[in-house]
């Protein structure tokens, strides 16, 4: 990549921020360079974000709907999936899909959802709370 | 610790390490440390799974530069993970109180300066503690462009971030680096090191087999399963140019390594072959665009012939190059 192909293209994944490159001067040389976006890379992450979002919608009519515990809207919340909500809370990936069985949900002890609760990066009081109303 | 230069990176172990190493004395830049530490590398791990798919992964696995790199250059590094999260908190507080520039292991997730779409679990990410500034931390990490402050609370849940990679606090610094080498021996000891782990891996998906591998997956895909896709075509350009600098990136970074190393100790040979890893850090980065190209059409989007003939020229173009930097690391060229 020559120095002056780094792209600019201002994307908002980066969030203002620029990443660092190396590229090459027109002797071939390596300098480094800041970048404040590519499209090719933004899109990509775009498609991942909005993939999750998308979950994260479905999960929550469920929920509302009473169809389905708030731990599955949550975990695509906070950007885990079954398997990584497993290994951050420790808990087997069936006893997770168990939970997310509405009436389930509401008979789970604190202790358990403690758990939930810091992988979340939440209050444990809302949990609890959501355990006696919807959403 | 005032005398402190944060400089940035593109990539968070390289950057730390050589970040650590200027300051302990031993002027290094991130290219030379991601070389000497032999970081380059690819593997396509089908048992891995991120959010449902492979992992794929354009360097060596977290903590080998760390290793390797202070290993070939005979440095003391302390390192030490923490089963208690506080006693954890303690450890760090007593390095910074002690005046050490101290590297960890962190979760991307929970670092609250990093972009919100770029927060991701990803649990090794590095970065450098310099200081403790009532409830924050200064913290200098690599990939941004200026130190940052990070509230102690978020700081402690990025080191104790669970799942897989878990940094459990991991804390190291450097105790001791001697500053006399033998550079030439150094040079060609790591480089033989990479093309051993890119070209001579005994499993077909590691190195040049690994591209090989990537190359079938994606000639196999149904171009009528379009959701699916699009996930694993966005799947492997985020893998490649978002998480850690990426394929392109980690190549353009290895050719300034060949470049800086042929200067230091007069090869030719590795200008040459730092001006072919610059066309084929080019050839992932067309390798990128065709992906998002085939995502982003709307209609008459073709097979996957084209796409997956890219990844086969840049298998056989780095294994041709590897060749040649084997030869040369053995004294044969």
């Amino acid at each position: 990549m020559k120095i002056d192909e780094v792209p600019q293209d201002h994307s908002s994944t980066y969030g203002g921020h620029c990443k660092l490159v190396y590229a090459v001067d027109d002797s071939g040389h390596y300098l480094t360079a800041q970048s404040d976006g590519w499209d090719a890379e933004a899109f990509a992450t775009q498609l991942a974000v909005a993939e999750l979002e998308a979950q994260e919608q479905a999960a929550l009519a469920q929920w509302r709907a009473g169809q389905a515990s708030p731990l599955r809207c949550l975990m695509y919340r906070y950007r885990l999936d079954e398997l990584g909500l497993s290994q951050a809370t420790g808990l087997w990936q069936w006893r997770i899909r168990r939970h997310f069985r509405p009436d389930v949900y509401r008979r789970l002890p604190t202790k358990i959802l403690s758990r939930y609760a810091e992988a979340f990066g939440l209050d444990v009081a809302e949990l609890v709370r959501y355990q006696q109303e919807p959403a | 610790m005032t005398d402190f230069q944060h400089r940035q990176s593109a990539h968070c172990e390289s950057g730390v390490m050589a970040n650590m190493l200027t300051h302990a004395g031993l002027s290094m830049s991130e290219p030379m440390a991601f070389g000497l530490g032999s970081g380059l590398a690819f593997a396509y791990l089908p048992i891995v799974k991120l959010a449902g798919l492979p992992l794929i992964a354009y360097r060596m696995p977290p903590r080998h530069i760390i290793k390797t790199l202070s290993k070939r250059l005979g440095a003391r590094l302390t390192t030490a993970t923490y089963g208690s999260p506080e006693r954890g908190r303690q450890a760090l507080d007593a390095a910074l109180d002690a005046g050490r520039l101290t590297g960890m292991q962190t979760s991307v997730f929970w670092l609250p300066y990093i972009p919100e779409q770029m927060r991701f679990h990803f649990n090794a990410h590095n970065l450098l503690a310099y200081g403790r500034d009532g409830d924050d931390y200064l913290l200098s990490d690599p990939v941004l462009e200026e130190a940052v402050r990070c509230p102690a609370e978020s700081l402690q849940k990025a080191r104790f971030a669970k799942g897989a990679l878990a940094p459990k606090g991991l804390l190291y610094w450097v105790d001791d680096v001697p500053l006399e080498h033998d550079w030439e021996t150094l040079v060609r000891k790591s480089i033989l090191s990479t093309t051993r782990i890119i070209d001579s891996a005994p499993l077909p998906w590691i190195g040049i087999r690994g591209i090989q591998h990537l190359a079938a997956q994606v000639r196999k895909l149904d171009p009528a399963n379009v959701k699916y896709n699009r996930l694993y075509l966005t799947h492997i350009v985020r893998m490649q140019e978002e998480i850690g600098t990426g394929g392109a990136g980690f190549r353009f970074m290895y050719a300034s390594f060949l470049e800086e190393a042929g200067a230091l100790i007069g090869a030719e040979a590795l200008r040459e072959a730092s001006q072919k890893l610059t066309l084929i850090g080019d050839d992932w980065r067309q390798f990128a665009l065709a992906c998002v190209r085939w995502c982003r059409s709307k209609e008459d989007r073709g097979g996957f012939l084209e796409v997956a003939a890219i990844l086969e020229r840049i298998a056989l173009a780095e294994r041709a190059l590897l060749k040649d930097l084997s030869l040369w690391s053995k004294g044969k060229r």
